[in-house]
């Protein structure tokens, strides 16, 4: 398996002139008085690419996502983003970067006593400094135009006064990705944004957060333990084991049964 | 995949070892009831001997109680009830006034201390504090307020302040700023994070984390907290004027030095009606506040 990803690695840096959307070295992180989650992951994403992340459950792939944009530290290794040092960033610079980075989570995380347009204008606040920005209420016209926009987008424009715990699985996943516009982001990682849906909700959320990064051209980060969503909606796969990449191929020849075996429960 | 080496032994085994583990607990359970109730009955025994209680001085003491009750109580005639009542309250004026005064004190320095625990209570939680350093100096900031007893700060604020009512608000302020920092606090401690990290990841900065992802699920919880606060510090009020900081009380320490009687049952009833119609009126408002939805 080595060295078929090293032979990939080779073609890779030949063919793109373009510096990398993100690329991240020997990335390791291992909670205190936990073990070694991750230990030295290497991936890099070229810009406008959609690449795939899968591995058995607790391999760290939440925890992967979240030291890119340092919602969690790394321990050890390099990050960059749009050709910015991510872990050589101040506190201020950094909410800046966060800002250009769409973020959909394994469990949408929307403020739930909130309507689902309030939820969507958050995704503005990194650009809105002005006072305005304490009352939602206040939020200028334009930027409630756009938010109903992206929730138009996602086709929920219909339930936007509706309070967030309202909300179905898929619908409160719609108005994560409605958010996730609205930050006009230029990079965009989802975190298993169709688990915890039925099948056809799954592949829905799975299409639209396909579709509307194509339109934009943004690079696009997902994981999934849904192995067609994870051939159909990527260019590439890449495969999480051990704390380290331990599989990336392109998705048009990847082969199911060597994927498969990301899936497999781990025995104690 | 399947389990390999199964059979009846590793079973009996496994279900061994969760009958000894239930059969531990029964003990340590049995064991923690005898202690506590060991404890329980010493400390009876040992606050009854401390505080020199005995039943007898209750007995003795008991009659006193309704002399000094009676005593209190003026003689009304049915035929002249108007009059005579009028003679009891002849001092409404000026009570109603004092009343007043008393939960303007309540009001005010409720408002202050919850604005104060407000700015506290973010850095108090262990939750979302920046730093160590800030989670402890707000705590044990909060600690120091709500441990002092507010007529202590009160005879301070009277020192430094002079007579009147600035005093008792402040000192009913600082209490209400410690005990709303530690309540406010808890409640920080116990929402759901999961909007926090998504408004994190959105690049919002600290004040709008707090804004956005934790104010609106405490929201509720804050407001029940104050009305709540304002009962007690109505209460409160009502007894600063002991120490000369303002409101209704040193008028009624007044008539109980110089043995007024009547003005003392008088001014009790004002209270109490007072107190308890604020009290009903801010249950009902807490009540109806739970069950609301907060749409933004
Ligand atoms: N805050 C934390 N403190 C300690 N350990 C943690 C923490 N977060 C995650 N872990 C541990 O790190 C490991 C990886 O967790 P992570 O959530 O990244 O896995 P995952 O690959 O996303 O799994 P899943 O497919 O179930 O989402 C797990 O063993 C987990 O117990
Ligand atoms: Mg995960």
């Amino acid at each position: 398996m080595l060295d078929r990803i090293s032979g990939l690695r080779t073609v890779e840096t030949g063919s793109t002139e373009a510096e990398p959307t993100l690329s991240v070295r020997r990335l390791s992180k291992s909670f205190t008085n936990g073990p070694c989650v991750l230990s030295g992951v290497d991936i890099a994403i070229r810009p406008g690419e959609s690449v795939a992340l899968i591995g058995a459950n607790g391999t760290g792939k939440s925890t992967f996502v979240r030291c890119l944009l340092r919602l969690i530290e790394p321990n050890d290794g390099d990050i960059r983003m749009f050709g910015l040092d991510v872990r050589a960033l101040t506190s201020r610079s950094l909410r800046h970067l966060r800002s250009r980075v769409g973020f959909v989570f394994q469990r949408h995380n929307l403020v739930l006593r909130l309507s689902a347009l309030s939820n969507v204008i958050h995704g503005a606040q990194a650009r809105m400094s002005s006072p305005g920005s304490w009352y939602q209420a206040l939020a200028p016209s334009r930027v409630r135009d756009e938010a109903m926009t992206c929730l138009e987008r996602v086709s929920l424009d219909g339930k936007a006064c509706a309070r967030a715990d309202s909300l179905s699985g898929g619908q409160s996943q719609r108005v994560a990705i409605a958010r996730m516009l609205m930050q006009r982001p230029e990079f965009v990682i989802a975190d298993e944004p169709d688990a915890s849906l039925d099948p056809r909700a799954g592949e829905e959320i799975m299409r639209l957060l396909h579709e509307t990064a194509r339109e934009r051209g943004l690079g696009l980060l997902f994981i999934s333990h849904d192995l067609e969503h994870a051939i159909r909606f990527s260019d590439r796969i890449v495969g999480l084991a051990a704390g380290q990449v331990a599989l990336d191929v392109r998705s048009n020849n990847a082969n199911p049964t060597e994927l498969r075996k990301f899936f497999a429960e781990e025995r104690p | 995949m399947l389990v390999t080496s199964p059979g009846h032994s590793t079973k009996a085994h496994q279900r061994a070892i969760f009958d000894r583990q239930c059969a531990e607990l029964r003990q340590r359970r049995r064991l923690h009831t005898a202690f506590g109730l060991l404890l329980f009955v010493a400390l009876c025994i040992g606050s009854a001997v401390i505080g020199k209680f005995s039943p007898i001085a209750l007995i003795e003491g008991a009659p006193k109680l309704g002399e000094y009750v009676q005593r209190t109580l003026p003689a009304l005639h049915w035929s002249s009830l108007g009059a005579d009542l009028a003679y009891w309250f002849y001092g409404l004026r000026k009570w109603l006034d004092l009343l007043l005064e008393t939960v303007l004190m309540a009001y005010l320095a409720t408002l202050l201390g919850s604005l104060g625990a407000l700015l506290v209570c973010f850095y108090g939680s262990r939750n979302l504090a920046l730093n160590g350093w800030s989670y402890h100096l707000a705590r044990r900031a909060s600690e120091f307020f709500r441990t002092i007893p507010d007529l202590v700060f009160a005879l301070i604020f009277v020192f430094a302040f002079g007579l009147g009512p600035l005093a008792g608000i402040l000192a009913i302020a600082l209490h209400s700023l410690g005990a709303n920092g530690k309540l406010f606090a808890e409640a920080n401690e116990n929402i759901d994070m999961k909007p926090v990290e998504g408004l994190r990841a959105l690049g919002s900065g600290w004040v709008q984390t707090m804004r956005f992802g934790v104010m609106p699920q405490v929201m509720p919880n804050y407001a029940s907290y104050v009305l709540w606060r304002f009962e007690i510090n109505v209460r409160t009020a009502a007894v600063m004027g002991f120490v000369g900081a303002g409101g209704i009380g040193m008028e009624l320490i007044t008539a109980v030095r110089s043995l007024y009687y009547e003005d003392i049952s008088a001014i009790l009833i004002l209270i109490v009606v007072t107190v308890g119609l604020i009290d009903i009126g801010c249950e009902r408002l807490r009540h109806a506040l739970i069950g609301r939805e907060t749409l933004e």
